[in-house]
């Protein structure tokens, strides 16, 4: 059993990726910016109507306003979920605006027809949307509130026969697609905050990889909140067909604003026979001020399920933001020998909450699943792993081995661990293993004496940590992703 | 180089250096040898800057400058070197990591350009050739999984890598095999220059016969209780420390 292996890599690679250390930046929160865009928002609060004109809105068949409506319905007969370990004051749901959309924009074509303020928006985010600019081998689609302004590559992707863009158009291009999988891994009747989502959801990505093709780029979405008081409500589908791969990011962030603001999205993913789909998460998400005021509720279900026999299903995750998250990506391992995978740092300082972690269900024979969860929490912060492993009846010889680590830096913050197994099959294998350590005064020391700043010194035992995760992530993101834990544990000790 | 006068330092509400009076020059070597728990470490923490170690009295100069108003990176961005004892663990970062970092902090820090990837990688490959040290080792997570043996090894590759003025070293010779002993002894004779200095801390003459020391000190309770040359050490080995620490014992019983 060591699944976690130091991977041992040529000198000169490891030389190259030093860089990243040395880019360590000590900014705030940056990308609190506002853009200031002319926007319709719908008014707020929450009823049948606004759930029709949001679908008119989107230029949507009949079918999808129903099936809109019929989780609204369900939704109202449905209890906020109050077993996560975070608290927070109620939420008004009438006090939300659902809709909100940059005004001056016909059905958009071409990157000359989107609103030169939003590819600045985007630009100075670090998403040029241009694609002579764009990072090389990505593909990008860009949600600015609810909806997505621009949509990269989809030509290159198109000639072979890979479907990439936003879920609305989706609706209104591959509707068979859409019907046949939409809300088939998270059902309406899930929970709360997908029923909610389901209701309303205004935009987010659709994938759909066709037999035996390889994705030649890793496709992106990159999700900005910019509207006051508005809701996020996007919505992922991503389908794998037999033998393709495809390694799919998402980016996140908000301006700076005092009051909190709800965020809570539903992504499906659908592995069929040998296909594999790698999907990595960036979450910044403004995360509050040093005295928790504002920031986003991040309420999020995220499901794959591995239909199809050897099928592999991938998270990595990587949460900086946030005033609280709620997120359990999690695999259905029907398929036989289907392999599920979660990767996970989650960060919290000040008076962050975290409660996050994944469920692997296993069902068919052979299934495997690793779990990695990395916690580090600051300040006054609190931040859970909690994580289901349920081994079905039929799962013979299914395996999981879990490991979980949490860093406390600081003595106000708290870390906890729930596990939940539950083992329906004898010839199951499940390993936990769990840790929980202090940032240590005698490692600081040992990098202060070699002239490394306590600050710096953090970074790196921090960074060190979290590798076996880091080194799941794209190059590019990983580099990022350092970045990120930087500046969110900016000034935790001291 | 360094010059320290009445240093008194406190650990635990316990007083464990008594008045350290101690000057050592470009060029030098020094060892300071004492019986377990007479406050080596204690001193070597101390001109290191470690918080767990409270300096009530006395002063440290170091190349003209106060030593203990500087925080520990910027002593040893000044140039002073700890060889520890016990060197630390740091899981995930690699030993090359680690260093190209702590090189370039200090090259930063004395305005110089920093070290390309190519020129790092060179240095690194040079070093650990006068040390036999595999190379695998540097890729490997600081210390994690090293042998007692590697771990002192890692501790005079980084004082190669890292050529500070002054260095510090903690009982590096504990742990080595014979052979060993004298691979790291070489190590330190390369480091030696004239315009740098080394404090040697340790048990054994045998040591000594390798790294020649110009003086020998005894450390006692807390103070330097005899100096001496090199012969001093031979002295030592051959009629332990009751013999230099009998007078101190009398005067202390009064
Ligand atoms: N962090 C600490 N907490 C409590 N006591 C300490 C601490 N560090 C050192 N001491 C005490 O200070 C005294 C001197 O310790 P020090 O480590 O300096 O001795 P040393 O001369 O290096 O011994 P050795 O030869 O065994 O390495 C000992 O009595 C030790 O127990
Ligand atoms: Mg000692």
């Amino acid at each position: 059993m060591n699944e976690l292996k130091e991977n041992k890599r040529p000198l000169e690679e490891i030389a190259e990726d030093m860089k990243v250390l040395e880019d360590l930046t000590k900014a705030e929160y940056k990308w609190g910016f506002v853009t200031e865009i002319e926007s319709e928002v719908a008014p707020k609060g929450l009823n049948e109507d606004i759930i029709r004109l949001i679908s008119s809105k989107k230029g949507e068949p009949e079918w999808m306003t129903e099936w809109r409506l019929k989780a609204y319905r369900h939704w109202l007969t449905m209890e906020e979920p109050k077993w996560p370990n975070v608290s927070y004051p109620p939420i008004d749901f009438q006090d939300i605006s659902y809709y909100s959309a940059p005004k001056k924009r016909s059905q958009k074509k071409s990157l000359d027809e989107v609103d030169p303020e939003l590819l600045k928006t985007f630009e100075k985010l670090g998403i040029p949307l241009e694609e002579q600019k764009a990072l090389a081998g990505v593909a990008v689609d860009a949600v600015f509130d609810s909806v997505s302004v621009a949509t990269t590559f989809q030509k290159t992707l198109k000639e072979k026969g890979i479907i990439f863009c936003s879920i609305s158009e989706a609706i209104r291009e591959y509707p068979d697609l859409v019907k046949k999988y939409l809300g088939s891994v998270v059902p309406y009747t899930d929970n709360f905050y997908a029923a909610l989502n389901s209701a309303v959801f205004s935009d987010g990505s659709f994938v759909y990889v066709p037999k035996g093709v390889r994705c030649p780029m890793e496709l992106s979405t990159y999700f900005r909140i910019n509207a006051k008081e508005t809701g996020q409500f996007e919505r992922t589908l991503i389908i794998a067909d037999e033998g393709s791969y495809v390694s799919y990011l998402e980016g996140c962030t908000a301006p700076i604003r005092d009051n909190n603001q709800l965020h809570a999205a539903v992504v499906e993913l659908i592995a069929l026979d040998y296909a594999e789909i790698k999907y990595s998460t960036v979450q910044n998400w403004y995360p509050g001020d040093k005295e928790g005021k504002g920031g986003i509720y991040n309420f999020v279900t995220k499901r794959g399920a591995c239909r199809g026999k050897h099928s592999k299903i991938s998270w990595t995750q990587v949460e900086t933001g946030s005033a609280i998250t709620w997120k359990y990506p999690s695999c259905i391992l029907q398929g036989d020998y289907s392999v599920g995978e979660f990767y996970s740092v989650a960060v919290t300082n000040n008076y962050q909450q975290a409660d996050t972690g994944t469920k692997m269900i296993h069902l068919g024979k052979y299934t495997k699943s690793t779990v990695v969860s990395k916690g580090i929490s600051a300040g006054k912060s609190k931040n859970s792993y909690r994580g289901l492993v349920k081994i079905g009846k039929n799962a013979t010889g299914a395996r999981n081995f879990t490991q979980c680590d949490s860093m406390l830096m600081g003595d106000k913050c708290s870390a906890n661990t729930f596990p939940y197994i539950e083992v329906e099959n004898d010839t199951a294998k499940v390993e936990h293993e769990a840790t929980t350590s202090k940032v240590g005064e005698d490692q600081i020391f040992y990098l202060n004496q070699r002239g490394i700043s306590t600050e710096d010194a953090i970074n790196m035992i921090v960074n060190g940590f979290c590798k076996e995760v880091f080194k799941e992530l794209p190059m590019e993101f990983a580099v990022e992703a350092q970045k990120l834990l930087a500046v969110s544990l900016e000034g935790s000790v001291g | 180089m360094l010059i320290i006068k009445n240093l008194h330092a406190v650990v635990e509400g316990k007083e464990i250096l008594r008045g350290i009076n101690l000057e050592v020059k470009p060029g030098e070597i020094h060892a300071i040898m004492g019986p377990n728990g007479s406050g080596k470490s204690t001193l070597a923490n101390v001109l290191a800057g470690n918080k767990g170690y409270e300096v009530t009295e006395g002063e440290i100069w170091f190349e003209g400058k106060n030593l203990l108003d500087m925080e520990p990176d910027e002593r040893a961005k000044e140039g002073v070197f700890l060889a520890f004892q016990y060197p630390v663990e740091i899981p995930g970062v690699s030993n090359a990591t680690f260093l190209k970092t702590a090189i370039n902090e200090k090259r930063k820090y004395l305005n110089l350009p920093e070290l390309s990837p190519k020129e790092f990688l060179d240095m690194m490959k040079e070093k650990a050739k006068i040390l036999g040290m595999d190379e695998s080792l540097i890729s490997r997570s600081v210390n994690v999984g090293f042998s007692g043996g590697e771990k002192k090894r890692n501790e005079i590759f980084q004082l190669l890598m890292l050529e500070p003025k002054l260095a510090i070293l903690d009982e590096t010779d504990s742990g080595l095999d014979i052979d060993a002993l004298k691979i790291v002894a070489n190590g330190v004779n390369v480091f030696h220059k004239d315009d740098n200095a080394v404090i040697v801390v340790t048990h054994y003459q045998r040591l000594l016969n390798y790294i020649v020391p110009d003086f020998v000190h005894v450390l006692y309770k807390g103070k330097i209780v005899k100096s001496g040359g090199k012969e001093l050490a031979l002295e030592l080995e051959e009629k332990g420390y009751d013999w230099v620490t009998s007078n101190e014992l009398e005067t202390q019983s009064i």
